[in-house]
């Protein structure tokens, strides 16, 4: 499947031979496994097994729940109260859903960025990072979906202002809202429909994530130095790489232990931290929240959603030249998705021929500022609209747009890039070589992502 | 109408629709750290406390509240009060709790597998999950820090609040509110609940305001999060196996390299 040279499965016993003329599936399962990996891939290269995990466990643990949870308007709430009481068992795993999801995103989060920082999304891998982007949109919609389900205040509201922000299209807004809702408002038949697209979504995402692997696996893995694997032959083909098992596995799931630890801490001591408490109370159309907040992954998105109202200069011109068609709500819900799709588009603004962050000295300046944006819009996505917070929002959407679409095009054209190792066995050596720091190590000083 | 509505919220953009006070989650007001016996990784709910708080609530908040999610049978459950099943029997006969039978269609008196009675009050809401549903901390400035160390606070919500009226009284559209330093807004429609020598203990411990009130606290927090000491057992198992996995994997992932890095030197392994 690679275009790495190395050695392929060879069918040896007569059954083995037998059933690779029939069904190559061990062979299959061979390449995937034993597929050549750059030998210097650092820390940041477990998300994916991590992301793997989690798909899996919200999997599992979401199928066991559907069998105890109805929805209905009137039911749902009291089922889920059902589930945390009387079914055994019942309160651990609902508890690992409802945080499953926030170690989701946490990966998802961490897994994007080191894609951003190492380049990970250039040529060859786009389509890699394409497939990866739409598995990042379905993971928000599932998740958005699965906050409605227990029918607290938060869900129900929550429902009412997102679904809100397609009926705030021009012209076939109402039409699409109604559509998305099976009615007028929020009501039973949303629920209905959340859970069905809840529980069909994330196998959608499975689907998606074989052909993120096979994307990957056909390209190669990219890798801290953003060099490319030597394919001219299998000798230094080996030289750079290691066999994904069991030497990226390994690493790999200790990882993934050392991060469970982190996660059942948080499961068994304040498995609610990260919650609304509002989410406790039972959904009512008649009182609204004081605050209607998203949960914690979408808060960036959400501020970007709010910075743009209608006393921002760009929001009145394109209001004036729209003749009124574009007003500050709509500009907002297409600055959100907008700010999503400049990310998508990454491999296509970025002009810069080096891949990997580590060799851009005036990349890492903007992307680290991109970092602490991304917190900054978190942090403010969860204030209130008032005093100084709009203008903090504004100004991190205002440098989320300009990341993506003026500095990554202009470095390209302006940065005078470090000079790169030759190859991945280079790096390596330097890396675990002997020499203690001295000399020709300098360029793979580990920055702090790594 | 509540298309129009969403978009309004939207158009708003602040989202800040002002809530019936009533309703209003969060501690906007005075919240006491109060120590409780479950707190911190080792905490455990105190069954003296649990029963002594099932009491204040039966004598004094069920003549409005409800407990409507929660089964009486779990009262004798591991980790509660710990009532015995004869007692949870004789405390539905001593307190002719009685429930709507749809086959019947007549009220006839709870069984074990019943729920406590609802609400009385329309205005009074249901407590299963109020420890929950409030929380005491939150901030500095949206950071989460606070409820990181103090926890976010539900039942030290619940216990200033019943402690903490100012004794003043306003009239509000014919009907009283009281001044209290807890509730958002700093009235509320409940009155004073607690007074000193509200209910008698049978353990003999004081019965003072604030006693009653960490109580009844506490066991509210049993009712919203009956299986805490459970979670907290795996949560320390959990960790504890994750943790010697962890090690485990270390140690096989360093000998694993071992060879490679030591390639990466120049050197010849000896284990090749």
């Amino acid at each position: 499947m690679s275009g790495i040279p190395h050695d392929h499965y060879e069918p040896k016993a007569n059954w083995e031979k037998g059933l690779a003329k029939r069904l190559p599936i061990v062979g299959l399962i061979y390449d995937t496994i034993m597929i050549p990996t750059p030998k210097n891939l650092n820390w940041m290269w477990i998300w994916g097994i991590v992301l793997t995990f989690c798909l899996v466990m919200q999997i599992i643990t979401g199928v066991i729940l559907v069998m105890h949870y109805t929805p209905h308007v009137d039911m749902a709430f009291a089922s889920v109260e059902h589930i945390m009481r009387n079914v055994n068992g019942g309160w651990a795993i609902r508890y690992i859903h409802q945080n499953g999801a926030s170690l989701f995103f946490v990966a998802v989060y961490l897994h994007i960025f080191r894609g951003l920082y190492y380049g990970s999304y250039k040529a060859p891998r786009e389509i890699t990072w394409i497939i990866g982007m739409l598995i990042y949109v379905l993971m928000m919609g599932t998740a958005f979906m699965g906050y409605v389900l227990p029918w607290g205040q938060m869900s129900f509201w929550g429902a009412t202002v997102i679904t809100g922000l397609f009926g705030a299209i021009p012209f076939i807004g109402e039409g699409i809202q109604t559509w998305l809702l099976g009615g007028p408002a929020v009501d039973n038949a949303t629920l209905n429909r959340f859970l069905s697209l809840h529980y069909l979504l994330p196998f959608v995402i499975l689907g998606m994530v074989v052909l993120h692997i096979w994307a990957f696996h056909t390209t190669g893995n990219n890798n801290p130095t953003g060099v490319e694997v030597r394919r001219t032959s299998k000798k230094e083909a080996e030289a750079d790489t290691l066999p994904f098992w069991p030497y990226f596995v390994i690493k790999d799931l200790f990882a993934l232990a050392v991060i469970l630890v982190a996660f059942f801490a948080i499961v068994g001591f304040m498995p609610n931290y990260l919650g609304h408490p509002d989410n406790y109370i039972e959904a009512n159309p008649m009182v609204t929240p004081a605050h209607i907040v998203p949960e914690w992954y979408f808060l960036p998105f959400y501020a970007v959603l709010r910075a743009f109202d209608s006393e921002v200069w760009i929001v009145i011109f394109f209001n004036f030249i729209s003749g009124g068609i574009i007003d500050a709500a709509f500009f907002g819900v297409v600055a959100m998705f907008g700010a999503i799709v400049v990310m998508a588009l990454a491999p296509w603004l970025d002009t810069s021929s080096v891949r990997s962050g580590r060799y851009r000295p005036m990349f890492k300046w903007w992307f680290w500022l991109f970092i602490v944006n991304f917190f900054v819009l978190m942090w403010v996505g969860a204030r209130p609209a008032e005093g100084i917070y709009p203008y903090i929002a504004l100004i991190g959407s205002a440098y989320w747009f300009a990341y993506f679409l003026v500095i990554l095009p202009l470095l390209g054209v302006i940065e005078k890039p470090l000079p790169q190792p030759e190859t991945i066995e280079e790096d390596f050596n330097a890396h675990y070589g002997k020499d203690d720091g001295t000399g020709g190590s300098s360029a793979a000083a580990p920055t702090p992502a790594e | 109408m509540f298309a129009k509505l969403a978009k309004s919220t939207l158009v708003a953009a602040a989202m800040t629709v002002a809530a019936a006070p009533a309703f209003a989650a969060g501690g906007a007001g005075y919240v006491e750290n109060y120590n409780f016996s479950w707190q911190g990784p080792f905490g455990r709910f105190d069954q003296n406390q649990l029963q002594r708080g099932l009491q204040v609530y039966t004598e004094v908040c069920a003549g409005c509240h409800g407990l409507q999610y929660v089964p009486l049978r779990t009262l004798a459950d591991e980790g509660g009060p710990g009532l015995t099943e004869d007692e949870v029997r004789a405390y539905i006969d001593q307190n002719f709790i009685e429930v709507w039978d749809d086959d019947l269609q007549d009220w006839r008196t709870a069984t074990p597998n019943d729920h406590f009675p609802g609400s009385m009050l329309e205005n009074a809401p249901d407590l299963s999950l109020m420890a929950k549903a409030r929380t005491g901390f939150s901030g500095p400035y949206g950071l989460g820090i606070t409820p990181l160390f103090n926890g976010l606070g539900g039942p030290e919500y619940i216990a200033s609040l019943l402690t903490h009226y100012t004794g003043t009284e306003r009239e509000e559209f014919g009907a009283v509110l009281y001044g209290n330093e807890t509730f958002s807004g700093g009235y509320i429609a409940m009155a004073p609940p607690l007074w000193d020598d509200a209910v008698e203990y049978n353990d003999g411990t004081e019965a003072t305001v604030e006693q009653m009130a960490l109580d009844v606290s506490a066991f509210l927090m049993w009712t919203a999060e009956p299986h805490l000491m459970a979670r907290k057992q795996m949560g320390f198992t959990a960790i504890i196996m994750l943790g010697i996995l962890s090690v485990l994997l270390y140690l096989t992932n360093k000998q694993l390299w071992a060879p490679v890095k030591a390639r990466a030197k120049g050197e010849s392994s000896p284990a090749e």
